[in-house]
């Protein structure tokens, strides 16, 4: 029986910039459940739910040793830190954007 | 040079063929402590380290992207400024425990002005009766006479394109450049721009008298330094999520201790009694902070290899790190390239009750239509409902009727003049806008533009200068 989740219920993350890049790791509490995640949290369901921040190309690095992903969002911080408007320029809370996503697991 | 300095080594004849000659490979476990991860970070928790840490080394990383532009244009303004501003309050806190336990001090507080800093760090030491203190100070990663107007930048233009004020460029040092510090057995050792990583590789690689070419090695001491370099971002800080990432003891945040081993495997923890954790779950957030290809991470070091490490809890608070990869260094140096930004102007004002947001929301509309239709302004505006959508906002997500919330206007402005026309309109919401706005604040910060470059290694010469106190 399957039941769809919030990635924060099974996963946490940590944000990070370069310039107008911004970078989001995401790792499973629990290794079963990497399989459903990777399959999931692809950059193409994080440009559908906030393509109009994530601007850019996005590639996804899988770390299958450590049931992590890493996400490299260019053109994704308004400009940068340098540039933004926004009051978090850094792209702090990108990393908490992801995990209100909803994940489908057994 | 500054007064009291007695040799000058000069890298750039040196370059990579620096010999540890003088120093038999070693077996023993380094420790090597944190005790800042940026400028303003605590000071308490270094310490701390430096007192009960049995440490052989500590690194107080105080650089950002952004901070050595504006340490520019302090020096710029006053010859006698450019440095951290926290330098003198670091090192008198620090300095005596340091000394007293043999705790050698490696830093990026030089910033824009290495010598004044290493002068300020000797009288500090003076005025506390330490005696016999060496000072180290590198030199050379400021490039900005190098670069001129045609220097192609990442970004696709060249200097002249920019089209904005040149502040400066400096270049990311590798370890090779602090080397003869150490050599010089100094007690504090102080630069400008390093890598981040490599303010730690570097003393790993004078002790183990590792080769500058054994990229497995370096790659290895690349991670300990990746991980260690955000100081509390290892230890529970930038982690804690209550209900889900639990940290005890946040507010007495422990600093990180590495304790490394000849072939750069490393267990990092922290001293008992100090709040914060460190577990297998900080380890990982921080492994790939700031990290891109996580098996292609350069430094002027290494390629270093993250995707093969291991990271195993052998204990509370002790996890420890080993099989990291690495290949050949990249040939050139990375560029900062610093232009001038103008000012960021930001102005604010609270509604709260029924209908706040959308009084909220009214003020904002007034602010827009006044910026355009009276002061002709074309500069880049943003108005956010703190409380309903604001650091999101771009993203389409919007409560619609919050009842706690705070206008926040920001603008990009080219003068303070324009700046302070922003604060102004926002400022006369409280007689002029809608009902009940209160809490107005303002402010304007000068800003700085970057970009990134390379440079040849031959173009950039790191040179060292003792000071004796």
């Amino acid at each position: 029986m399957s039941r769809r989740v919030l990635l924060r219920e099974i996963a946490h993350a940590r944000s990070g910039d370069k310039g107008n890049c911004s970078n989001v790791s995401v790792f499973v509490y629990d290794a079963d459940h990497f399989n459903a995640v990777a399959e999931q949290l692809t950059g193409t369901l994080l440009k559908h739910h906030f393509g109009a921040l994530l601007t850019g190309e996005i590639t996804r690095y899988e770390l299958s040793n450590l049931h992590g992903l890493n996400f490299v969002m260019q053109n994704a911080l308004e400009g940068g830190v340098n540039e933004s408007l926004n009051l978090d320029g850094h792209g702090k809370s990108w990393s908490s954007l992801i995990l209100g996503l909803e994940i489908e697991i057994q | 040079m500054g007064a009291g300095a007695v040799s000058v080594y000069n890298h750039q004849n040196s370059g990579r063929s620096i010999a540890f000659s003088n120093t038999m490979a070693r077996t023993d476990t380094f420790r090597l402590g944190t005790g800042a991860g940026f400028s303003a970070d605590r000071l308490d928790p270094a310490v701390d380290l430096v007192q009960r840490g049995h440490l052989d080394a500590i690194v107080f990383e105080c650089l950002g992207e952004r901070t050595l532009a504006f340490a520019y244009r302090d020096r710029a303004a006053d010859p006698d400024r450019g440095y951290t501003p926290l330098l003198e309050k670091r090192m008198r806190a620090v300095l005596p425990a340091a000394i007293a336990n043999g705790v050698r001090i490696v830093t990026n507080m030089g910033a824009a002005n290495p010598s004044r800093a290493a002068e300020i760090t000797r009288d500090v030491a003076r005025e506390l009766g330490l005696t016999g203190i060496r000072i180290a100070y590198v030199e050379g990663d400021d490039v900005s006479d190098t670069v001129g107007p045609e220097t192609p930048l990442w970004e696709g233009m060249t200097v002249a394109e920019v089209g904005r004020g040149y502040i400066g460029a400096h270049a990311y040092l590798g370890a090779d450049a602090l080397m003869p510090a150490f050599e010089s057995q100094a007690h504090v050792i102080i630069t400008g721009r390093v890598a981040d990583p490599s303010l730690f590789v570097a003393p790993l690689r004078h002790h183990f008298g590792w080769p500058s070419d054994d990229w497995q090695i370096l790659g290895a001491g690349t991670v300990v330094g990746h991980l260690m370099e955000c100081a509390g971002q290892i230890t529970g800080g930038y982690f804690a999520d209550p209900g889900y990432k639990n940290v005890e003891g946040l507010a007495h945040l422990g600093f990180p201790i590495a304790e490394v081993q000849p072939d750069g495997s490393a267990c990092i923890t922290k001293l008992d009694h100090t709040g914060g954790s460190v577990d297998v779950r900080t380890v990982k957030e921080q492994l790939l902070y700031e990290v891109h290809d996580p098996s292609r991470y350069l430094t002027p070091d290494v390629c270093a290899d993250f995707s093969s490490v291991r990271i195993e809890s052998v204990a509370p608070d002790r996890v420890a790190i080993s099989g990291a990869g690495g290949d050949s260094a990249p040939e050139s140096y990375k560029l900062t390239v610093a232009f001038d930004g103008g000012y960021l102007a930001e102005a604010g004002i609270s509604y709260a009750g029924p209908g706040a947001q959308a009084r909220a929301e009214l003020a904002g509309r007034n602010v827009e239509e006044r910026m355009a239709a009276v002061h002709a302004s074309n500069a880049p505006l943003r108005v956010d409902i703190i409380g309903a959508a604001s650091l999101h906002a771009t993203t389409g997500r919007y409560h619609d009727d919050a009842e706690d919330v705070r206008l926040r206007c920001a603008l990009r402005a080219s003068s303070v003049e324009q700046a302070e026309l922003l604060l102004w309109e926002v400022e006369s919401l409280l007689c002029c806008g809608p009902a009940g706005g209160g809490g107005y604040r303002g402010g304007i910060t000068p800003s700085v533009i970057t970009y990134s470059a390379s440079m040849a290694r031959e173009h950039v010469s790191p040179r060292t200068e003792i000071l004796d106190a």
